[in-house]
């Protein structure tokens, strides 16, 4: 089956996810990839979004991160300050899925400003949940579509740590947790260098060549010693895909 | 303690919202109390300090309207479309006047909310950690651990002037019931020295509900207004769904100055809290399956 790259990206984002997994979820790529792993291969995840939805079960992928789909489909509803600190701060979600509008190397996120904080070029929506998921998740998987501009070597505002200037700055600001552990793309699947904690490009999505990954990523990429090739979507989990926007479109009456 | 009055919307903000005040209309998503911001709108009120997780739809259309002088927030967009243009515009550019900015992430302005209700001083969590908001939020402080010495972050608390929420049901009494995402309602309107519900419909009485259901006791609340659709175009949990559609056909219209203020004319200034039944009843109750 003929597939987009959008497709390949939440697809592979979605696989990484697992059965028994209590995943926080952002909005947009990062809600599509983790109902799809819940339509697929991991019936029993968890997803949880900031709303206050514990165990949601969606059948179509909300708008916003409390759309009532979420509350009627959940397991039980809490009150937000619960959900920050009980569930999120109390370290029980194994696994934060966030999306980003500016990435480096290291996985530090900037949702916040381009250009100075005082005098933005362009003022994004903000923090959110994101700086307290990325540091309190037990690990953060990250999706985006590539891009020099998305992926920078210097992001304008750190709205959410990553691994900071490199190695060993989470230990020393005393967490625990991993962070940053997979970047799911358009073109590739990154991970953080075992000893640097640089993102490196491990796994290649089919047709892709490394020149198009080096010309859409802001700084010096660097390709691990063995790349694999990423295995294309089945056909389950493309009608899948396909299957939870379609319904998704109708529910909202337009484009999702 | 004095209970809460059920009165009309109007009166409702005439006798509880002054020039100056700071106020917190709350709803995650859910039960955006979107009336009774209007109704401000309408009654012209200025130099507000607003204070808002998600600033929504709603704190977009009275900041292009020039309520606000600041706004206190953690994440402002339009949510699954993108931005909110007019608190853009407010920021980028000073339209219609500069706007002051706080800002903060969700669990620092819940937790907040949640220290304001509890009457303490300021709230402490695990937080903020190896980011850039403390600095520039002078308002995040990092304390040490008395106990422990593991460094925390700190925020003072939220005790808003006015808290103002819209909710499913009150009584004949005044007590409030909130079902569905209850987000952080109840520690705003306990964290507030006064507080206004919009209900979608008010009943006889609230029994037969769970012993455990969120309710807002009558003397925690100052007045009520039922105002039934008075969330639209987010939603009320049993009774009409959210406005996906509305949500995405405002990024067109609040882009521009002009669309903005053409549209604020006609469905705000030019109307009043009757029209908003007619637009929940137009989104109709989540299908079920």
């Amino acid at each position: 089956m003929d597939y987009t790259a959008s497709e390949m990206m939440t697809i592979s984002a979605a696989r990484a996810l697992k059965n028994d997994d209590v995943c926080f979820v952002g909005i947009g790529q990062p809600s599509a990839a983790a109902n799809l792993a819940r339509l697929t291969h991991a019936p029993g995840v968890t997803l949880i979004y900031e709303s206050g939805t514990i165990g949601t079960k969606p059948d179509v992928l909300p708008l916003s991160i409390g759309d009532g789909e979420l509350a009627e489909t959940a397991v039980t509803v809490v009150p937000v300050p619960e959900m920050f600190r009980y569930w999120l701060q109390g370290g029980r979600i194994s696994v934060g899925f966030l999306g980003a509008a500016q990435l480096d190397k290291f996985g530090n996120i900037n949702t916040t400003v381009i250009g100075p904080y005082d005098k933005p070029k362009v003022r994004l929506p903000g923090g959110g949940g994101a700086p307290e998921i990325a540091s309190s998740c037990g690990e953060v998987f990250l999706i985006m579509a590539q891009s020099k501009r998305g992926l920078v070597d210097r992001i304008d505002f750190c709205t959410s740590l990553g691994h900071g200037p490199g190695a060993g700055t989470r230990e020393k600001l005393g967490l625990t947790t991993k962070g940053p552990s997979l970047l799911v793309t358009d073109l590739c699947i990154m991970k953080p260098d075992p000893v640097t904690k640089e993102f490196t490009v491990v796994s290649i999505h089919p047709g892709v060549s490394r020149d198009k990954i080096t010309g859409n990523t802001g700084w010096p990429v660097r390709f691990a010693a063995h790349v694999e090739e990423t295995p294309p979507p089945t056909k389950g989990e493309l009608e899948a895909l396909r299957a939870l926007h379609e319904r998704t479109a109708r529910a909202h009456g337009g484009n999702a | 303690m004095a209970t809460a009055q059920i009165m009309s919307l109007r009166e409702a903000v005439a006798a509880y919202v002054k020039d100056g005040d700071s106020i917190a209309m709350e709803g995650f998503t859910h039960l955006i109390p979107f009336a009774a911001g209007h109704e401000i709108i309408r009654q012209k009120r200025r130099r507000l300090t607003i204070i808002r997780m998600t600033p929504d739809l709603i704190y977009d259309q009275l900041i292009g309207m020039g309520c606000a002088d600041k706004l206190v927030f953690s994440w402002g967009g339009n949510p699954g479309v993108g931005s909110l243009y007019r608190l853009r515009d407010a920021v980028e550019n000073g339209w219609p006047h500069a706007l002051q900015i706080e800002e903060h992430s969700h669990a620092a302005m819940a937790n907040a909310y949640e220290a304001g209700a509890a009457g303490l001083p300021f709230a402490v969590f695990r937080g903020y950690v190896g980011t850039d908001l403390p600095k520039v939020n002078s308002n995040i402080k990092p304390l040490k651990c008395p106990f422990t010495g593991e460094e925390l972050a700190a925020v003072p608390s939220l005790r808003p002037d006015v808290a103002i929420i819209h909710a499913q049901k009150a009584d004949r009494a005044g007590n409030v019931l909130i079902e569905g995402i209850v987000g952080v309602q109840k520690e705003a309107v306990l964290a507030a020295r006064r507080a206004i519900v919009t209900v979608e419909e008010v009943v006889e009485s609230l029994q037969g509900v769970s012993p455990n259901a969120c309710i807002l006791p009558n003397w925690t609340v100052s007045a009520v207004a039922e105002v039934p659709g008075g969330a639209h175009p987010s939603y009320a949990h049993g009774y009409y769904q959210r406005d996906n559609a509305f949500y995405k056909a405002w990024d067109e219209i609040a882009r521009e100055r002009d669309s903005f203020t053409a549209w604020m004319d006609d469905n705000v200034m030019r109307s009043g809290p009757e029209a908003f039944a007619a637009r929940g009843k137009a989104q109709g109750k989540r299908k079920a399956g």
